[in-house]
């Protein structure tokens, strides 16, 4: 009765090959790298067909195939590597794109930490981009409206952004938790409000920097500012990126309000039965979630854009969210995922300026990525070496009811 | 049809899920396969219904070699089979679920319900089913939804009828019916393979009685062997099919419901106006056919349910308004009825699902840290107590078989001290070797003067391993009578007989089951 009980309904597998067969003892951490390493290459592959595709060289090359047809190849080749080597470059090549890359990651990060939270807690955050925008204005406000001394203003100014993001997801919890409100629609909706309320704070007194009549406010005070790291852009945000992480990571594995999430998240009718509070769950974790995605948004005003403007969460809290899908819910897939796509942001800039490859570009392979990270059976049937997740993994697969 | 099976192999992995079975379905004979859960005997099944390709071994049918590719191949060769979990659309009707698959279409395509209703009406009549072909899924109770899915087989001319664990959702009386509607097949030329691991239906129903175990054929038996026979050689060992147990010794009343309503989402009114009383150190059965309450009384107990009217107190302490948290706190375990959907999250680890109801409190939680030491130790402890059979205790409680889950729920409920458990159906779904022990260690909480609240609906659990039983119809409590009473007396109450009516009507109409 040992074995045999607990692996008679598995499907049945496929006949292995070898490489399978070595592969599927590997965790399943391991194995998600893979596939999300798979997935990265092939997203790769994908962006080497665009950019042959709208290289001019090649086109002319074209032409004339018949008479050369090796003029085509290497055009194609020399098109995609000093894209590629160009993207490379300006993502990791010396200290300013490597810092550039980490100041890309960081409200990426957080963002992500803000999607992952709820979504091991069985909520699908849509709404990073309204608790950014609201942490960003709060943070901004205290920035440039207060003057305190040093380190307190920073402080301040930071809290404030966690408030204002804690607000804007708590709401949501709230709605979710007494009246069965669907988090999805609650967070797009919410989302607008927010784009909305910065848009108009800027035409008010309050928030526009006098003289000006575009959507732009003050800088904040010198003293409510991420230090900045030498002569980089990167700004004391990105270690706070690092510890939120940590704290995540603690808060999901080492704590009894962790604990309590994750069950909410993983089977909300069992956690119920043992004397959990579902209601309480969704709570906490959108507050959390929300400034967390709030910290991404202090990062953004007080580290990198320092006035608050109308851009300020640019796409943000939307990239969060497959930032969040390529880490796989968990805090260090998050980090991970966030500086990847720093340094696609970063990298693709530099790329833009030296090939003329549009910027778009990496767009595109960030999509791509995503894509293949969530039909990992599409990656597997390609690289056929990858073995099974086991389990069902965090709740990425959850759909709109979740 | 003959139907032979020889050498049939089937491994996942390293498992071999099925190892060289042999195995001969005559013409017109009902052959049982008995095993555990897990013994491998669904493995065959769906080797035979092209679900599973075989490693090795081959199907002959009528002499003639067959290969089984899928189950419309199976089905072309007249292999029918009836799921556990029904494949019917619960808002079409009869008729349109027999349609389904086949659509008889006029012309411009219009379906052709005329036909379908019909053929319904005929294989209905022939067999004496008694289903209406107009009315809808959702409506029909379990067992006649049972006798669509025969219709659906034998519409498509199976000669061969598999029974995957029929009776695991039927009252004693539909199970009975159940046994009429198979001797009828079996009349008519039918063959029926019935997987099953209920003793007393193979006595009562089998031709053949082949017993499976560790994918394996342990042995052919003939239907006079003995449940004690039989168990033993499903499970490999001599079981104690009778719990052993002292007569229980009552004392203080611990758990008392008075005048308690529920009226459920649907506006149904679920429990209604139930009075009962649960002393230290005795076992109360919650008896009644699946749906008549049962379910909302162990939940409005817990507080996961709102209550309509009434009130529960547990040692005289009101418990009405009270959170399921503080109920938990206050001294009572619960076994929920579906231990997957209630009972522990799947995807977390046999260590954390341990801890489920307690990782607050110490040594588990300490502030706001959750000591992941003493949840680790905590697990090894009741996985050595209760021998739950996993792998490690990192793994996630989905990967265990049903009996072991079940132990993990009840280990988790058993390891703090309670005043009141209440466990609904708590040997669902699990081998006997495990419901041995089950039961043991429910009795033992008993004897250390826990009151215990069982729902059951197996009336062998009834009898064996309870001192009272309250039997419950449309969500009334139609009496409380001792655990003793015969079977065919209990089966009446639970279809809503008095007790004095119930015990006249048992004694001139003997039921199949209840007389073995």
């Amino acid at each position: 009765m040992s074995t045999q009980t607990t692996t008679e309904p598995a499907p049945p597998p496929a006949p292995a090959p070898a490489a399978k067969e070595r592969l599927s003892g590997l965790p399943n951490w391991a194995v998600q790298a893979l596939v999300s390493l798979s997935a990265i290459v092939l997203a790769l592959i994908v962006g080497a067909v665009l950019i042959i595709i709208g290289d001019e060289g090649v086109k002319t090359a074209v032409g004339y195939f018949g008479a050369a047809p090796m003029d085509t190849i290497s055009a194609a080749a020399s098109a995609v590597g000093e894209a590629y080597k160009a993207l490379a470059v300006g993502a990791l090549g010396g200290i300013t794109p490597i810092s550039e890359s980490l100041t890309q990651a960081t409200p990426l990060i957080c963002g992500g930490l803000a999607v992952s939270l709820a979504f091991r807690t069985g909520l699908f955050n849509i709404g990073a981009q309204g608790q950014l925008i609201m942490g960003a204005i709060l943070a901004a406000y205290v920035g440039f409206a207060w003057h305190l001394p040093p380190v307190l203003h920073l402080i301040v100014a930071i809290v404030a952004g966690l408030l204002g993001g804690a607000l804007w997801g708590g709401v949501v919890g709230l709605l979710k938790a007494r009246t069965g409100a669907h988090e999805v629609i609650v967070t797009i909706m919410l989302n607008y409000v927010a784009i909305y309320l910065l848009a108009w704070l800027l035409t008010t007194t309050t928030f526009r920097r006098p003289g000006r009549t575009d959507p732009i406010s003050p800088i904040v005070d010198h003293n409510a500012q991420y230090p900045q790291f030498g002569d980089t852009r990167l700004h004391g945000g990105f270690i706070l990126s690092v510890l939120a992480a940590i704290f995540v990571w603690w808060l999901l594995n080492r704590s009894t309000v962790g604990f309590e999430l994750r069950a909410v998240g993983s089977n909300p009718d069992a956690s119920r039965t043992a004397g959990m509070s579902v209601g309480r769950a969704y709570i906490i974790a959108m507050v959390v979630a929300g400034a967390l995605a709030g910290l991404a948004g202090t990062q953004q005003v007080l580290g990198t854009d320092l006035p608050l403007t109308d851009g300020v969460a640019a796409s943000i809290g939307f990239d969060a969210i497959t930032v969040a899908l390529l880490g796989r819910g968990t805090p260090v897939g998050t980090v991970l995922a966030g500086l990847l796509f720093g340094a696609l942001n970063a990298g693709g800039l530099q790329m833009q300026l030296i090939t003329q490859t549009p910027l778009t570009l990496t767009t595109v392979l960030q999509a791509v990525i995503v894509l293949f990270v969530a039909a990992p059976a599409l990656v597997r049937s390609i690289f056929r070496f990858l073995p099974k997740e086991r389990g069902t993994g965090p709740v990425l697969a959850k759909g709109w009811n979740g | 049809m003959h139907l032979e099976l020889s050498g049939l192999t089937k491994s996942f992995g390293s498992l071999v899920a099925n190892d060289h079975i042999d195995l001969v379905i005559e013409p017109g004979e009902i052959h049982c396969l008995l095993g555990e859960n897990g013994a491998g005997k669904s493995t065959l099944m769906n080797m035979l219904y092209g679900m599973l390709q075989p490693d090795s071994g081959e199907i002959v049918i009528d002499g003639e070699k067959v290969r089984i590719t899928s189950p419309s191949d199976a089905i072309q060769h007249g292999i029918g089979m009836v799921h556990q979990h029904f494949m019917l659309v619960p808002v079409f009707t009869v008729a349109e679920n027999i349609m389904l698959g086949r659509e008889n279409t006029h012309a411009g395509g219009v379906l052709d319900r005329k036909k379908a209703h019909a053929l319904v009406t005929e294989l209905s009549d022939r067999y004496g089913f008694e289903v209406d072909p107009e009315a809808l899924i959702e409506d029909i109770p379990v067992g006649v939804q049972q006798r669509v899915e025969i219709i659906k087989a034998l519409a498509n001319e199976a000669s061969v009828l598999i029974l995957d664990e029929p009776t695991a959702v039927l009252t004693p009386a539909e199970i009975d019916e159940l046994i009429g509607v198979m001797r009828q097949l079996k009349e008519n030329g039918t063959s029926i393979v019935f997987i099953t691991h209920k003793l007393k239906e193979v006595k009562a129903i089998a031709d053949t009685i082949t017993v499976i175990r560790r994918g394996k054929v342990v042995g052919q038996a003939e239907p006079s062997a003995t449940e004690e026979e039989l168990a033993e050689l499903m499970v490999g060992r001599a079981v104690d099919l009778v719990v052993d147990k002292q007569p229980a010794q009552p004392q203080d009343v611990v758990l008392r419901v008075e005048g308690l309503t529920v009226i459920d989402e649907r506006g149904f009114t679920a429990v209604d106006d139930v009075s009962l009383e649960v002393r230290a150190g005795e076992i109360l059965a919650v008896a009644g056919v699946q749906g008549n309450g049962q379910t909302e009384l162990a939940e409005a107990l817990l507080g996961l349910t709102e209550i309509a009217a009434g009130k529960i107190s547990l040692d005289g302490v009101d418990l009405t308004g009270r959170t399921t948290r503080q109920r938990l706190d206050a001294g009572i375990g619960y076994v929920p009825e579906d231990r997957a959907h209630d009972g522990f999250v799947g995807s977390f680890t046999v260590a954390e699902n341990l801890v489920l109801d307690l990782f607050r409190k110490a040594p588990f939680g300490s502030g706001l840290a959750l000591r992941t030491d003493e949840i680790a130790k905590n697990a090894q402890a009741r996985v050595d107590e209760f021998d739950i059979r996993t792998q490690a205790i990192e793994l996630p409680v989905s990967s265990l078989s049903g009996g072991n889950q079940q132990k993990v729920v009840l280990a988790r409920e058993l390891s703090r001290p309670l005043k009141l458990l209440v466990a609904s159906q708590p040997t669902r779904g699990v081998d006997v070797g495990s419901i041995e022990f089950l039961h043991a260690r429910i009795v033992k909480e008993r004897d250390n003067g826990t009151a215990v609240l069982i729902v059951s609906t197996e009336l062998d659990e009834i009898a064996s391993l309870t001192d009272r039983v309250a039997v419950m119809y449309r969500g009334k409590v139609v009496g409380v009578v001792p655990a003793d009473t015969p079977r065919d007396e209990l089966g009446l109450m639970m279809a809503g007989a008095s007790r004095s009516e119930a015990h006249d009507v048992a004694i001139e109409n003997p039921t199949t089951l209840g007389t073995i």
